[in-house]
């Protein structure tokens, strides 16, 4: 089966008396995904680089544990934070790999997704008025979830020189009294990039200077290539600063089971326990079952799938820069983020005409913010049969321009 | 990962890469890959390059799996009889194998009638072999870690977040 659309209706709506729908939410636009997602349904035969998710399915062994769990009958809430056993699990891989100590007890949620700890994250924090720096480009729900929780989205532009990451001192510039928090994210969704550890103790030093909370989305650190990436979760002077969001969709190829977490400090955890308790109750029990055999046996699963990534990413960078679309090598997640400058399309226009001329679909990077502008957002989570036609088709169609 | 490894890895997923292809994918260069995946051949690591093929869609064959319980032979254990077995082209697959019996064998032929021909005429006639039981093949689900049954699509959104 494939996905379908469902049309929406057509019917107009007189214009209400009363304001029935919030401002906030009425006036944020739609994801810019989305308007690609639309172009892209119903056209035949495309090879899509636009998905955002593993081309694996979940391991065996991970769904097995997940139907054994249900044939156990666990089908009834679990504990707010989660199963015991697999915060314990948690606490156990961060110790393990992020070298930082946090007490399953108090200071570790299980969330729907990494996308539900997000959310908590940003309504913990922030209250009406405080502004959160966001690095730009960056994954879609950040800016939306900040302005939801109350607060105000401050976009902290990066380049392609500086590796995607922000500069100390564009930092200092977008902050005021009314910064609380910043979210960064790395290895990095949409340019793959990933962070050194100096630019990382540099940003920890700037929260700590001015008391802000940092929220990292690490949901790609398990899919690093030629080395691995440095977590802020090991600064033990930020220990109190941080937010750590993490979850199973990227490494464990886990997305349609909806298992993220969170781990942090105990006040703000707590505080992100109360949201989740009442909005959430818990996650979903099966999936906590599969999400722990994933913690204590999926180890070299990941590293298979990671080690095939790794090749294809070498193949797709490969052939952008053979092709003559510059593509900085991106060195962690699944997503090669080349220029199209020297095409002189817009991104937008790149992908639109792309994917009417040799049915591919590439995310213009605008759909991440203003300075994806002159980029396109490639997924290698894709097989290399798909791979291989798509860059034959993306090197047809720069030569016809 | 040892070089060796990773083009191993490469070739066992799509055995029609190039070694240019292979070059690029493990961030190494045509030349030496070249080398290796020759000295691979030469050392017998590789042994061949074939293609799998869904039996359902070219179905003529029979096959038939059979267990054979043998006397080995001094001085050569199990091998000289395994020989004797592995010769006949219509033997796909020998192994030797621990528990009831000792070697099972995988043989095809056009018919049923071939395969009981090649029982009763060539293998439980061979010195050795003290008795055989046939299982005719009725179905493959997997075969060399490839699922043959289930074409399923993906279900993935084309463009997500
Ligand atoms: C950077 C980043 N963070 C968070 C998420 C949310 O993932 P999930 O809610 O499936 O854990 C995604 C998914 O695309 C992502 O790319």
């Amino acid at each position: 089966m494939k996905p379908q659309t469902i049309e929406s209706s057509q019917e107009t709506v007189s214009p209400p008396s009363r304001r029935r729908v919030n401002r906030v939410i009425e006036a944020m636009p739609p994801s810019g995904i989305r308007k690609f997602f639309d172009l892209v349904m119903g056209r035949p035969n495309v090879v899509s680089l636009g998905v955002g998710e593993p081309d694996f399915v979940t391991p065996w062994h991970i769904c097995d544990a997940g139907i054994h769990s249900l044939e156990m009958g666990k089908t009834s809430y679990s504990s707010n934070q989660g199963i015991t056993e697999l915060r314990e699990e948690i606490a156990a891989y961060l110790k393990r790999v992020h070298q930082a100590e946090y007490n399953p007890a108090d200071q570790i949620i299980v969330t729907v997704g990494g996308s539900e700890a997000l959310d908590l994250a940003f309504r913990a924090v922030l209250e009406p008025g405080d502004q959160a720096l966001v690095v730009d480009p960056s994954f879609v729900s950040y800016a939306p979830l900040a302005a939801m929780a109350g607060g105000e989205p401050v976009r902290v532009a990066t380049t392609q020189e500086e590796g995607f990451t922000p500069r100390i001192e564009d930092l200092e510039r977008a902050t005021t009294e009314r910064t609380r928090a910043i979210i960064v994210n790395y290895p990095n969704n949409p340019t793959g990039a990933t962070i050194t550890q100096e630019k990382l103790e540099a940003i920890a030093q700037f929260t700590l200077d001015h008391d802000l909370i940092l929220i990292s989305d690490e949901m790609y650190h398990p899919l690093t290539y030629e080395g691995t990436s440095p977590t802020f979760a090991a600064l033990p002077e930020l220990r109190d600063h941080l937010i750590l969001v993490h979850g199973f969709s990227k490494a464990w190829a886990m997305t349609g089971w909806r298992m993220g977490f969170t781990a942090g400090p105990v006040d703000i955890i707590n505080g992100m326990l109360k949201i989740h308790q009442y909005c959430m109750m818990c996650a979903s029990t099966p999936s906590q079952f599969a999400a722990l055999e994933a913690l204590r046996h999926g180890a070299d699963e990941v590293e298979k799938m990671r080690r095939e990534y790794d090749a294809r990413r070498r193949f797709v960078v490969h052939h952008f820069n053979r092709i003559g679309l510059d593509c900085p090598t991106p060195y962690g997640a699944f997503y090669a983020f080349p220029s199209i400058r020297s095409t002189g399309l817009s991104s937008e226009d790149f992908a639109q005409r792309l994917l009417e001329r040799e049915n591919v679909a590439v995310v213009p990077g605008t759909a991440f913010g203003e300075c994806g502008e002159g980029h396109i957002r490639c997924s290698y989570a894709t097989s290399m049969a798909d791979l291989r036609k798509a860059m034959q088709r993306i090197e047809s169609f720069v030569q016809s321009l | 990962m040892p070089l060796r490894a990773q083009i191993l890895e490469t070739l066992q997923r799509d055995a029609r890469l190039t070694a240019a292809e292979i070059a690029v994918m493990t961030g190494s260069d045509e030349k030496t890959v070249t080398a290796e995946i020759e000295a691979l051949e030469k050392e017998g690591v590789i042994l061949a390059y074939k293609t799998l093929v869904d039996p359902e869609r070219t179905q003529s064959k029979v096959t038939c799996l059979i267990e054979v319980s043998v006397q080995p032979e001094r001085g050569s254990g199990f091998d000289s009889i395994a020989e004797r077995v592995y010769r006949f082209p219509e033997v796909k697959t020998v192994f030797l194998v621990s528990g009831g019996y000792d070697l099972l064998v995988m043989v095809e032929g056009d018919a049923i009638r071939d395969i009981a021909d090649f029982v009763t005429d060539k293998l439980s006639t061979l010195p050795n072999v003290r008795s055989t039981a046939s299982h005719f093949l009725l179905k493959k689900y997997k075969e060399m870690g490839t699922i043959l049954v289930e074409h399923r699509e993906r279900e993935r959104m084309p463009v997500s977040p």
